[in-house]
């Protein structure tokens, strides 16, 4: 039987803000284990939580940015369940009061636009990390600086019909989470996550079938690979006569299949009620407004922008909206030079290919956009051609001087004087005859080699245009 | 003539301030006679689970050589403190008197610690208590017994027992103690004490160990009226680090304090004179109610309809906190950690079982229940709203009157060893101090007369929120109209 896929995706989002969500150690990745803690990221016997008014800002501004309505009332609950990573015993989370409900979430698929409906956003603390040795199971460790780092979670509305919508959905998010700057979304470090509901219905069907809930996956591939073979299992099941189990499973990233969790792994009470130790969170009109002037263009209004404004071809567009650090790149550098066509092509075709080659990112680029505007200024003004602007960027990477120091230690600046190329044009005749003969007698491609070999005498420096107007002349 | 005999310990802390400032004692001295005095009677008492001397004797010093300097002094300096074993400590065990926390050390110190500290007081160690404050006898610590100084054999209440029994013993001139449904108030009047427990907010709980959040409260034990309002002084104020913690200025409470309490409107509830209170106590309370009108308050009688739900709704309240703030002994980070486990399941069962005694699982199984999905709503959300009308109750009670007096428990302190056996007698020790800690009101105990045995019955004095001043007032009036504060010890208790 033909069966449609019905998908709900569940993002948890760590928050960049400085501190922890209830104390004031440094909220930021790796470091030494428990190099990152303090009594309260511990639980220590005593201490209480402080809310991280930032990390609330932070929450309002992802809700924003994907249209939900901030709540003017909500609290916080705790969440218990045991585990090592888990130092309270219960985790600070939201149940029924979040601070942001209704959402949603415009992406692209296939060149059409589609739309997830978000039910809520909600502000939590992650856990720590447990690491349990290789080829020993007597001894595990558990690293707390994660413990206490203020996550979001988005949760959606079964909107998504296949594993490529829920992809670009996610990637739809991530780019939001970015442009609004409160997320690293850095999945390797496991500072963006999702887990995911799925479910078969027969096609034209609008009853949902039973679903499986697959958890903590944090790549787009594993995403795709763990849905795909949810389809393909449920659908067995569903073609034999079988009931799918609704059930909590784990993708095994080896093997690429899901798995049934043990129920051991599966708390089922978490004993929810509100957290006495904090006051419940009032949030007034004006809060909400300070947060909505603070949001910056988001990543789709931006793309269009670029296009209809700038004049940036979409694909172009596409690629330099990735992220908002290299939005912003570009649009300095577009600034900086006048013009955005010129520079979208340089940012999207020689340093973004460098910065490609090197395994960085346009954050780490060592020619800022404001050095990238000053050579392509070079180039606009016919100081320097083309050419000459591609190994003067080279230089720029590789000694960190500026555009203008490299072209003047170097000589590079063009010439148009014309004296000096009808002497290196005249020079070329001479000893090129047999090529100056080709293109007298009609073979135009004849004219390129000459300019070529102007070029070359000049050192790259003639303009390639007056050279092509001067070598015409002295052969016709 | 009989207080130039009275040794340095017996004082109160305004009269060991004046001395000090006088220059006709040191710190040390002061510091030296309290310590003699625990050495002398804390092998009977059993207040103390830690003495420590060492870091006091330091402090004595610099108040010495501050007092040498000429410099001014804070108002507590080189006053000897009690703490309960539940505050935490820097450097000092804190082991809310259980197994499970028996080699914890707290790396930090808590907010009341560090007021206490700035103070200059002199620290003299932790005290015992009922095992993470539940018990209202302190025979629920995993480590020893603490006895009534006004009678061994008999209970010194609790769960603040160790704190309120080392103030009746001379064993400390201030101490702490924490009231999450009555103990402080319940020792206090146990021990013939000045026990307070300030409006919820009043006081930082951040380094206090929490049994149930919403209701725990840090308070002082003193001799008298006015060393509360000293202690009040030095331990109240807004923290940042507890977001419950009320942002509002604090008053000084000694300014308040003058015997006037003409046109007072004085609250006697209905419901606190009931069966099952002992007729002793009855009879002093209504005494000390007749005293205040003598002195020149209104008296009113009031209904309090919800009283009698109090008991059932703090045992699902409270219970239900205490089993989300305990699931933190996993003996995963410090503390107790059971001896090799099978795997984590089992070391988690062990840890627990080994480490908590029997009222702690008993209260952490009944709020654990409580909170379960199905219960939830019958159990805890309930208890919730009956919690909102016993606060109406004193809403509107307060719209007539300005304190509500009653007995601060049934009876005087019970013998050691009568109520173990029986947790609901136990529980319902609270019955006349839960109603306020569940409406998060300031109350007082103070002493207002003797069993026929010579123990100590308490009068409790509650206030509006954050009007600790009526309350002190109140009491400091009828404490300068009578002399009860001024017995020292029974015959069988401990002589000074």
């Amino acid at each position: 039987m033909a069966y449609e896929v019905v998908i709900g995706l569940e993002i948890h989002a760590e928050l960049s803000t400085v501190g922890k969500l209830f104390t004031w150690t440094a909220n930021r990745f790796g470091g030494e284990p428990n190099s990152r803690i303090d009594p309260i990221t511990l639980g220590m016997p005593g201490v209480l939580p402080v809310l991280n008014r930032t990390a609330v800002d932070y929450t309002m501004r992802a809700a924003l940015a994907m249209d939900c309505d901030v709540q003017p009332f909500s609290k916080f609950d705790r969440k218990h369940y045991f585990y090592p990573d888990l130092p309270k015993g219960y985790q600070i989370s939201q149940k029924d009061l979040p601070i942001a409900l209704d959402g949603h979430v415009d992406f692209d698929v296939n060149g059409a636009t589609r739309r997830c409906r978000l039910t809520r956003i909600h502000l939590e603390e992650d856990a720590g990390k447990s690491i349990h040795a290789e080829g020993r199971d007597d001894v595990s460790w558990v690293d707390y600086n994660r413990s206490c780092v203020p996550l979001i979670e988005i949760v959606g509305e079964p909107d998504l019909r296949s594993p490529e919508e829920a992809i670009a959905y996610w990637r739809a998010v991530k780019e939001i989470l970015e442009f609004a700057g409160v997320s690293d979304c850095n999945m390797e470090e496991g500072s963006f996550r999702c887990d995911a509901n799925i479910s078969l219905m027969p096609e034209g069907s609008d009853q949902f079938g039973t679903r499986a809930e697959l958890k903590n996956m944090n790549s787009f591939r594993y995403v795709h690979q763990a849905l795909e073979f949810e389809i393909r299992r449920q659908t067995q099941i569903l073609d034999a006569g079988g009931k799918v189990d609704q059930e909590t499973r784990l993708f095994d990233v080896d093997a690429g299949t899901t798995r049934a969790m043990r129920n051991k792994e599966e708390a089922s009470d978490y004993r929810y009620f509100p957290e006495p130790d904090l006051v419940p969170l009032d949030i007034d009109d004006a809060w909400i407004q300070a947060v909505r002037d603070s949001l910056p263009e988001l990543p789709r209004a931006r793309r269009q922008r670029l296009v209809s404004e700038m004049g940036v071809p979409e694909q172009t567009a596409a690629v330099l909206t990735g992220t908002r650090a290299l939005t912003d790149f570009f649009e300095a550098a577009a600034e900086g030079c006048g013009d955005a066509v010129l520079a979208a092509n340089w940012v999207q075709g020689d340093l973004l290919g460098y910065m490609r080659d090197a395994g960085r990112e346009i954050e780490d680029s060592p020619v800022s956009a404001p050095e990238l505007a000053e050579l392509l200024t070079l180039l606009k003004d016919d100081t320097i051609s083309g050419r000459i602007a591609k190994t003067v960027l080279e230089e720029m990477i590789a000694t960190g001087k500026s555009a203008k120091t490299i072209v003047e230690e170097k000589g590079l600046v063009q010439v148009t004087d014309t004296s000096a190329i009808d002497e290196w044009v005249r020079q070329v005749i001479e000893d090129n005859p047999g090529p100056a003969e080709d293109y007298r007698g009609g073979t135009a491609k004849a004219l390129g080699f000459l300019v070529g070999q102007v070029m070359k005498l000049s050192r790259g420096k003639a303009n390639p245009q007056l050279v092509n107007q001067a070598l015409r002349a002295a052969l016709e | 003539m009989a207080e130039a005999a009275t040794p340095l310990h017996a004082l109160t802390a305004h009269e060991l301030r004046d001395k000090l400032r006088n220059r006709e004692v040191s710190a040390t001295q002061i510091a030296e006679s309290t310590f003699d005095r625990i050495r002398a009677v804390d092998d009977r008492v059993k207040a103390y689970m830690v003495v420590t001397q060492d870091a006091a004797m330091e402090t004595a010093r610099d108040v010495d050589s501050r007092l040498e300097r000429g410099e001014p002094l804070p108002p507590l300096a080189a006053i000897p403190v009690g703490i309960k074993d539940l505050i935490c400590t820097k450097g000092v065990r804190t082991t809310c008197s259980s197994k499970i926390l028996e080699p914890f050390v707290s790396p930090y110190d808590a907010t009341v610690m560090r007021r206490l500290h700035a103070q200059k007081a002199i620290i003299t160690g932790k005290l015992n208590m009922d095992e993470f404050a539940m018990g209202s006898s302190t025979e629920n610590s995993a480590y020893m017994e603490t006895a009534n100084p006004w009678n061994l054999a008999h209970a010194p209440g609790g769960s603040s027992g160790g704190s309120a029994a080392a103030v009746a013993a001379d064993e400390a001139v201030l101490t702490l103690g924490s009231d999450t449904g009555g103990s402080i108030r319940q020792p206090a009047s146990f021990c013939g004490v000045v026990g307070m427990k300030p409006t919820y907010g009043r006081v930082s709980r951040f380094g206090l160990v929490a049994f149930a959040s919403s209701l725990d409260q840090i308070g002082p034990f003193s001799k008298d009226v006015r060393d509360c309002a000293l202690a009040l002084n030095a331990i109240c104020g807004h923290d940042p680090l507890d977001s419950t913690s009320a942002d509002m200025a604090v008053p000084d409470f000694t300014a308040g304090l003058v015997p006037d309490v003409e046109g007072l409107r004085v609250g006697i509830p209905a419901e606190y004179f009931v069966e099952g209170l002992d007729g002793e106590v009855e009879a002093s309370v209504r005494a000390a109610i007749s005293k205040l009108e003598q002195l020149g308050a209104t008296l009113h009688e009031i209904s309090m309809p919800h009283t009698e739900y109090s008991i059932a709704t703090y045992y699902i309240i409270a219970p239900a906190e205490a089993s989300s703030n305990l699931a933190r002994y996993d003996g995963m980070r410090y503390g107790h950690r059971t001896d090799d486990p099978d795997d984590l399941m089992d070391m988690y069962r062990k840890t627990r079982g080994e480490g908590f005694g029997d009222e702690v699982k008993r209260r952490i199984m009944i709020g654990t229940y409580a909170l379960s999905a199905g219960y939830f709503d019958a159990y805890y959300l309930k208890a919730m709203k009956v919690r909102t009308l016993i606060k109406q109750d004193f809403d509107r009670a307060f719209e007539e009157v300005d304190i509500i007096v009653t007995p601060t428990a049934p009876s005087a302190a019970f013998a050691l060893g009568e109520k173990t056996d029986d947790p609901l007698q136990m529980y319902l020790s609270d019955v006349f101090t839960a109603p306020a800690s569940m409406a998060g009101l300031p109350g007082l105990s103070m002493p207002c007369g003797f069993s026929s045995e010579g123990l100590p019955i308490g009068l409790q004095i509650l206030g509006k929120p954050f009007d600790e001043e009526t309350v002190l007032r109140a009491a400091y009036a009828y404490e300068q109209a009578t002399d009860h504060h001024l017995r020292r010890r029974s015959p069988d208790g401990i002589a000074v």
